[in-house]
C-alpha cells in the first residue's frame, strides 16, 4: 500500500462527504409515529438495511476519575441483554446474521447496524434489547475490563498512541478532550458496575438523536422499526456543549521512546464547522496538506526528499474545540528536517499563496469526487448522520459543490493567514529525535 | 441457549435459496488476444467504477536477495512515463474526481482507481501506458527508497509485534518465500537500485501476467471495447514468474520466544502449515479448514472464546485465521492473550485442550450450521461494496483460481460435513507442522 492518510476523522470528513447527483441519492426526511426523526435513502437492489445512529453526549460526560467508563460500556452492549447472557445473545445475533457496532467518542455514542431484510424485525428487536437492557453481568464486565486494561498497556508503548495522548493532554489540561477515551489504568481498575450502568444511562437517550437509514425498507416500515428500537429508551434532555477557543501552547515537547522512527503531531488553533469561512478553510487545507499525494506537504516532504511515508494536515471541528492538526513520522535522525520543511512550507503558503490553477484543480477534485462517497449503503448512512451533525439540511448535498466552487483565491489567502500559523504551532514528538 | 439455536437452524434453511439468488452479482469474463484476462462486475446503483489491474506476482516471486523489490516497484509505478510527467498520474486521477492507490502482497501486486463511470477511459489509458513505458532515473529510485525505509520504520521497526511476526514467519516457512515479509528485509531494501527495478519491470509487467477487473456502472461490452483499444496493443512478454521453491516436509515443531521492553501485552500465537484452495489436492479440505477456523476462533460464539475467555478465564482475547485463497501452502493461525495472573503456557495449554477436543469429538451440527450461514449471509452484505467485490475476484484470479471457484465457494462450504472438519483438524493441526511463538515483555534496560 502506498499510503492512506489517516485524516478520515473529525470535521475533515463531514465536509468531504457531500454532494451526490440528485438522481443517484434521494434523501427523505421523516418522523416515526412515535416522534423519532430520521433520514432515509431507499435502495431496494440488495436485501439489506444499514442504520447509523448517533446520540450526542459521549465520553465527555464521564465524571472526573471515571475515565474509560463510556468506552467500557460501549464494549458491553453485545455481551448479553434481557434474559440472554453473552453466549445466548451472540448465538441469536448470528442466527439473524445481524451486524451491530457500538462506539463512543468524546461527543457522542454511535450505533452502526446492518441487517438482512428478511430478518429485519427480529434484528431490530434484538438491537432494542441490547441498547435498552444490557445485562452488565459481573463476568462480562470483568472480561471487558481486562481487555481494556490490556489495550491501555499496549497503547502506552505505542509511539502513535503516546503522541496522541500527550498532545491532547497538552492542549486540553482541564477539559474532557484531554482525557483518553480508554481511560487510565487506575481509573479503569476502579470502575464499578454501577459506574458502567451510569455511563449507559448517560449515553443512551433519544434527545438530539441523529439517524440515517439506507437500504431495502420503506419510510413507513422504518418508522415502525425505530419505535420498536427506542420503545424503552428515555428521551433525556437536549445537550448543549460550550465551545472553547482552544489554543495549543506553542513549543515543542519531546517524549523519549526507544524506537527508530519519531512520531510528531502538530497543531494550531482551528475553525468551527459553522464558521462562514469553513468551506474555504477546507479547500485551503486540501491543497496544503489534506489532499493525499497532491498536497504541498506530501510533495515537499515525501516526493522531493523521501523524508516520510506519509504527512498530512486536517481541520478538526468538534463540539467544543476547533483545531488545525497534522502529523508526520520520520527516522530519528531526520525528523528535525521534516519539521523544518513543514514549517517552511507553511510560511511559503501564507506569503506566496497559491495559483489560480492549483485552486481550480482542487475544486475539480473535490466536486468531481462526490459520487465516490455514495457507493455503499453503510457509507451513505454515515454521510446522512454527518450532515445532520453539522446542522445542515437534506438540501446540502445539492448545494455543496456550489459552495466549493464559490471559494476564491482571496478566500484562500484570508483563511491561510488566519489558520496557517507556524509561530503558534504546538508539537509533540515521541521517539529519540536528533537536533530538536 | 438451545431454544434460540433451534429456532435459528429452522429459520435459516428456509432462507438460503432466495438470499443466494438475490446476492449473485453479474460477472462476465473474457480474455484479450495478448493474454490479459478481464473480469467485469456490474453494479449500476451509482455512476461509479472501480478499475483494477492485478499482476500475478508478488513478494513471493522476488529473486533471492532482492526482498522488497515487488513492493518497491509498486511505488515506482507512480512515477512518470514517456507521456505522463513524473508524479502526474495520481494528480490526473484526482483532477478527474477520482482516487487511486495500489497494494502488494505475497501473491500479487494490484493498482486501482475509483472514479466516475464516464471517466473510465482516462484511467485505463494511463494504466496501460505505465505497464510498458515507465521512465526511471537513479535519483527517483534513490528518493523513493528513502520513502520505503520510512514505511518499513513505521510498519515494522517501530513495532515489536511486527518484528516478532517477521521472525515467526521466517521460522514457519523453511524454504518457501512466504517466510519473508512483503516489505522486505531492511538490509536488502537498502541495497535495491535502478537495475533491480528495471529488471523486475521488464520481466514481469506485461498483459499476459495481468488481470483487469472493472466493477461498477459499466457493461461488459463497454469494457471490452475500451480494453481492446488501450490494453490490446501491449505485446505479451511470454515471461512468467518462475515456479516457487516448495516446503520440505515439516518434521519438527518449532518454538520461538521474543522479549521486548515495548510489549505492553504478551501473547501466544501458533501457525500450522496447511493447504489452500489452489495448492491443495482436494478443495474440500480448504473449505473444511475455513469452517474449522471460524468454529475455533471467530467471534464470541467460537470454541476458544467460550472455553478460554468465558469458562476458564485464562484469556482475555483469542482468535484464529486462515487464508483459503493463498496460492501456495499457507498458515492456519491461532492466538490467545492471557488474562491477568495467567501465563502464556497456561493459555497455550488451554488452546491445545480445545484442539484436542475437536480432534477427538468433532464439531456439532449446530456449530456447522451457524458458521455456514454466516459465510453465506456475508455474501449478501458484500454485494453492497463494489470495491470489495472487485478485490475478491481479482485476488482469486491472481492466484490462479477461476470465477467459477469464487462463485462456487459458498456451495462448497455448505457441502462440508462435520466429519470433514474434524478430519482436517486431525490431519493438519499437528505440532510438527507448526511454529509456536511467545511474545513477552522485557524489563527496560
Amino acid at each position: 500500500m502506498r499510503f492512506i492518510p489517516a485524516t478520515a476523522f473529525a470535521a475533515a470528513l463531514t465536509c468531504a462527504i457531500a454532494t451526490a447527483p440528485a438522481d443517484a441519492v434521494e434523501i427523505g426526511e421523516h418522523v416515526s409515529p412515535g416522534g423519532i426523526p430520521f433520514w432515509l435513502v431507499e435502495e431496494h437492489a440488495i436485501p439489506i438495511v444499514s442504520f447509523e445512529i448517533e446520540m450526542p453526549g459521549g465520553a465527555r460526560l464521564d465524571p472526573e476519575g471515571k475515565d474509560g467508563a463510556s468506552r467500557l460500556m460501549s464494549w458491553l452492549f453485545d455481551e448479553g441483554a434481557g434474559e440472554m447472557d453473552s453466549a445466548a445473545f451472540n448465538l441469536e445475533k448470528d442466527a439473524l446474521a445481524a451486524r451491530y457496532g457500538f462506539s463512543v467518542t468524546h461527543d457522542a455514542f454511535s450505533i452502526s447496524a446492518q441487517m438482512l431484510t428478511e430478518k429485519l424485525d427480529e434484528s431490530v428487536a434484538l438491537l432494542a434489547l441490547a441498547i435498552s437492557d444490557p445485562r452488565l453481568d459481573a463476568d462480562a464486565v470483568e472480561r471487558m475490563r481486562a481487555l481494556l486494561l490490556s489495550n491501555i498497556a499496549d497503547s502506552m508503548q505505542d509511539p502513535n498512541d503516546i503522541a496522541s495522548r500527550a498532545f491532547y493532554a497538552r492542549v486540553f489540561p482541564d477539559h474532557p478532550y484531554g482525557r483518553a477515551l480508554d481511560g487510565r489504568i487506575e481509573t479503569v481498575e476502579a470502575l464499578t458496575i454501577e459506574d458502567v450502568r451510569a455511563a449507559h444511562d448517560r449515553l443512551v437517550q433519544t434527545a438530539g438523536i441523529r439517524i440515517g437509514i439506507v437500504g431495502d425498507v420503506t419510510p413507513e416500515k422504518a418508522g415502525e422499526l425505530l419505535d420498536v428500537l427506542f420503545a424503552d429508551v428515555p428521551e433525556g434532555e437536549v445537550r448543549e456543549f460550550e465551545r472553547t477557543e482552544a489554543a495549543p501552547p506553542p513549543g515543542v515537547e519531546v517524549f523519549e521512546l526507544g524506537v527508530p522512527q519519531s512520531v510528531a503531531i502538530f497543531g494550531m488553533p482551528g475553525i468551527y464547522r459553522d464558521d462562514p469561512d469553513f468551506v474555504a478553510a477546507y479547500v485551503m487545507n486540501h491543497i496544503l496538506g489534506g489532499g493525499g499525494f497532491e498536497s504541498r506537504l506530501m510533495e515537499e516532504v515525501r516526493e522531493k526528499r523521501g523524508l516520510a511515508y506519509g504527512v498530512y494536515s486536517y481541520i478538526s471541528s468538534r463540539a467544543s474545540a476547533a483545531l488545525y492538526l497534522g502529523s508526520v513520522q520520520t527516522a530519528n535522525e531526520r525528523i528535525a528536517e521534516s519539521l523544518a520543511v513543514i514549517r517552511a512550507e507553511f510560511e511559503r503558503y501564507v506569503t506566496e499563496g497559491i495559483t489560480e490553477e492549483e485552486l481550480a484543480k482542487a475544486k475539480q477534485y473535490l466536486t468531481g469526487a462526490y459520487p465516490l462517497r455514495f457507493d455503499t449503503n453503510a457509507k451513505i448512512a454515515k454521510t446522512l448522520v454527518a450532515i445532520q451533525e453539522d446542522g445542515l439540511g437534506t438540501e446540502y448535498i445539492n448545494i455543496r459543490n456550489d459552495l466549493i466552487d464559490a471559494v476564491t483565491l482571496e478566500d484562500i489567502r484570508r483563511v491561510a493567514e488566519r489558520l496557517v500559523r507556524p509561530e503558534l504551532m504546538s508539537v509533540v514528538i515521541v521517539g529519540q529525535p536528533e537536533g530538536i | 441457549m438451545n431454544r434460540i439455536l433451534r429456532g435459528a437452524v429452522v429459520a435459516l434453511t428456509a432462507l438460503l435459496a432466495p438470499v443466494a439468488a438475490l446476492a449473485e452479482p453479474a460477472v462476465t469474463e473474457f480474455e484479450l488476444d495478448n493474454g490479459m484476462k478481464v473480469v467485469v462486475i456490474e453494479d449500476h446503483r451509482a455512476p461509479v467504477v472501480t478499475h483494477m489491474v492485478w499482476y500475478r506476482f508478488g513478494s513471493a516471486d522476488e529473486p533471492p536477495g532482492k526482498s522488497g523489490i515487488a513492493h518497491f516497484f509498486e511505488h515506482l509505478m507512480f512515477k512518470g512515463t514517456d507521456e505522463i510527467p513524473e508524479g502526474a498520474f495520481s494528480k490526473i486521477v484526482a483532477e478527474n474526481g477520482g482516487s487511486d492507490n495500489a497494494f502488494t502482497s505475497y501473491d500479487y501486486t494490484a493498482y486501482f482507481q475509483r472514479i466516475a463511470a464516464d471517466r473510465l477511459e482516462i484511467v485505463m489509458k494511463m494504466e496501460a501506458d505505465r505497464m510498458v513505458d515507465l521512465v526511471l532515473t537513479p535519483e527517483i529510485v534513490a528518493t523513493e527508497r528513502d520513502v520505503i525505509i520510512e514505511e518499513r520504520n513505521q510498519r515494522t521497526d517501530n513495532s515489536p509485534q511486527a518484528r516478532f511476526q517477521e521472525q515467526f514467519d521466517a521460522a514457519l516457512y523453511m524454504n518457501h518465500p512466504y517466510g519473508i515479509g512483503v516489505i522486505g528485509w531492511r538490509h536488502e531494501i537498502e541495497a535495491l537500485n535502478i537495475d533491480d527495478a528495471l529488471a523486475f519491470y521488464k520481466a514481469y509487467y506485461s498483459p499476459d501476467n495481468a488481470i483487469l477487473v472493472v466493477a461498477g456502472d459499466v457493461t461488459p461490452e463497454e469494457v471490452k471495447s475500451l480494453a481492446e483499444i488501450h490494453y490490446g496493443p501491449v505485446p505479451p512478454s511470454g515471461v512468467h514468474p518462475a515456479p516457487r521453491p516448495k516446503e520440505p516436509p515439516h518434521l519438527a515443531a518449532r518454538r520461538l520466544e521474543m522479549a521486548d521492553p515495548r510489549v505492553g501485552q504478551p501473547y501466544v500465537m501458533r501457525s500450522y502449515l496447511v493447504p489452500t484452495l489452489k495448492s491443495g489436492e482436494d478443495p474440500r479440505e480448504a473449505a473444511a479448514l475455513a469452517v474449522l477456523s471460524r468454529i475455533l476462533g471467530n467471534g464470541i460464539s467460537s470454541r476458544f472464546a467460550a472455553a478460554l475467555e468465558r469458562e476458564q478465564k485464562v484469556a482475555i482475547d483469542t482468535g484464529s485465521w486462515y487464508y483459503a485463497t493463498a496460492r501456495d501452502e499457507n498458515e492456519f493461525g491461532i492466538y490467545a492473550v492471557p488474562a491477568p495472573g495467567h501465563s502464556l503456557d497456561e493459555a497455550e495449554a488451554a488452546l491445545d485442550a480445545v484442539l484436542a477436543e475437536v480432534i477427538a469429538s468433532g464439531v456439532t451440527e449446530e456449530e456447522l450450521a451457524r458458521v455456514k450461514w454466516l459465510i453465506r449471509s456475508a455474501e449478501v452484505y458484500e454485494a453492497d461494496d463494489q470495491s470489495q467485490l472487485a478485490r475478491k475476484y481479482g485476488r482469486a484470479l491472481a492466484v490462479g483460481l477461476t470465477v467459477a471457484d469464487v462463485q462456487g465457494w459458498v456451495d462448497l462450504v455448505d457441502s462440508v460435513t462435520a466429519e470433514e472438519v474434524r478430519a482436517a483438524a486431525e490431519k493438519y493441526l499437528v505440532l510438527e507442522r507448526s511454529v509456536t511463538g511467545h511474545l513477552l515483555t522485557a524489563e527496560a534496560q
